[in-house]
């Protein structure tokens, strides 16, 4: 139980430590294609829900998540609350407690984001979105299960993919959100969303290999 | 009783505009409530409060939210997902644009029309005439 609690406030700690120390080159991403503040957007977003969980008593995985998709939501105030809320809010539903099959879990918990994420924006891959980064992972991550790969393992071939997908977005052309009003000159720009959504692979996948090797 | 709205808008001060322009149209027969801004105040969309407008606003007779661009959208869906009222027929997320919509519906409801009509004639503002030449 508590390495349970523990996990959840790291993976969130890094996240927020990764998406902070990346703000200026997220919002260097949107510039050309958005309004340039998918950086500021997301940092507050999560320095605020880092805020909340240090504060909340119950720091179960399913609490730490679904906090963390509810001050998403309400603090972001660009596309990504809504959507990277969804997609948090669906992970604390689909793995509300460790179990056993922690791979498994990992492949379930990417595949409800996905879910989400598809749900509310109604996109799919080859758009230059978020969707470009994490379906890949999704993918990956399911056949890394099937494989029997370890959590590390099936969390660094997501992570792995999702950089992939993150830089196929570069020569695609825009079609979902406000990057489409753009059309051609959409394409020669590394989607923000795509990027953001592999940093916080990463972060994740990273956390986890750490806490394996320091026990 | 009436079919009520919600006004979402990126800004606070665009949101409660348009509710005070909408509701000088309608008098008091329209519960008209505004959710704009992120929850720190800056410039955005927040769910939480877009939730809280509806549960407010909700008379039994309906509720037609408009909303200005972008995340309004995907917020607004998020916030019926919360609720569990994102298959609820009783309330509609209006393709009309906000001003204009926010008008014509508040009018529309204060006849007591059904959300069906309301939301309709919301809709139909899409191709008001503003400027005779």
């Amino acid at each position: 139980m508590s390495d349970n609690e523990q996990i959840g406030i790291r993976i969130v700690r890094r996240i927020q430590s990764v998406i902070h120390a990346n703000t200026a080159e997220l919002n260097a991403f949107d510039r050309p294609i958005g309004d340039g503040d998918h950086g500021t957007n997301l940092d507050r977003g999560f320095t605020a829900v880092l805020a909340k969980i240090e504060s909340q008593s119950d720091q179960s995985l399913a609490a730490v998540f679904k906090t963390t998709a509810m001050t998403l939501i309400s603090t972001v105030g660009g596309a990504a609350g809504p959507l990277y809320g969804t997609a948090f809010l669906r992970i604390s539903t689909a793995i509300p407690e460790l179990d056993g099959d922690h791979p498994r879990q990992v492949a379930a918990a990417l595949t409800a984001a996905l879910g989400g994420v598809q749900a509310r924006g109604k996109a799919t891959t080859g758009e230059k979105t978020m969707v470009d980064a994490l379906a890949p992972a999704v993918e990956v991550s399911n056949a890394a299960v099937e494989e029997g790969a370890d959590t590390v393992l099936v969390l660094e071939r997501a992570a792995t993919a999702a950089r992939t997908g993150m830089e196929a977005t570069i020569p695609m052309r825009a079609t979902k959100g406000r990057a489409s009003y753009l059309g051609e000159r959409s394409i020669g720009h590394q989607d923000p969303g795509a990027t953001s959504c592999y940093l916080i692979i990463q972060a994740v996948a990273d956390v986890v290999r750490d806490g394996s090797t320091s026990t | 009783m009436a079919v009520a709205l919600v006004i979402v808008s990126h800004s606070q001060q665009v949101a409660d505009g348009v509710r005070d322009i909408a509701e000088q149209m309608a008098g008091d027969q329209v519960v008209i409530r505004a959710a704009g801004g992120a929850a720190d105040g800056s410039l955005g969309t927040n769910a939480e409060a877009i939730a809280r407008a509806i549960t407010e606003a909700d008379q039994g007779d309906g509720v037609l939210i408009l909303v200005d661009l972008g995340s309004a959208v995907l917020s607004t869906e998020t916030a019926l997902e919360m609720l569990g009222l994102d298959a609820d027929r009783k309330v509609q997320l209006s393709n009309a644009p906000l001003v204009e919509g926010a008008v014509v519906a508040a009018v529309t409801a204060s006849t007591g029309q059904t959300l069906e009509e309301v939301a309709s004639a919301a809709l139909d503002a899409k191709d008001m005439t503003k400027v005779v030449r």
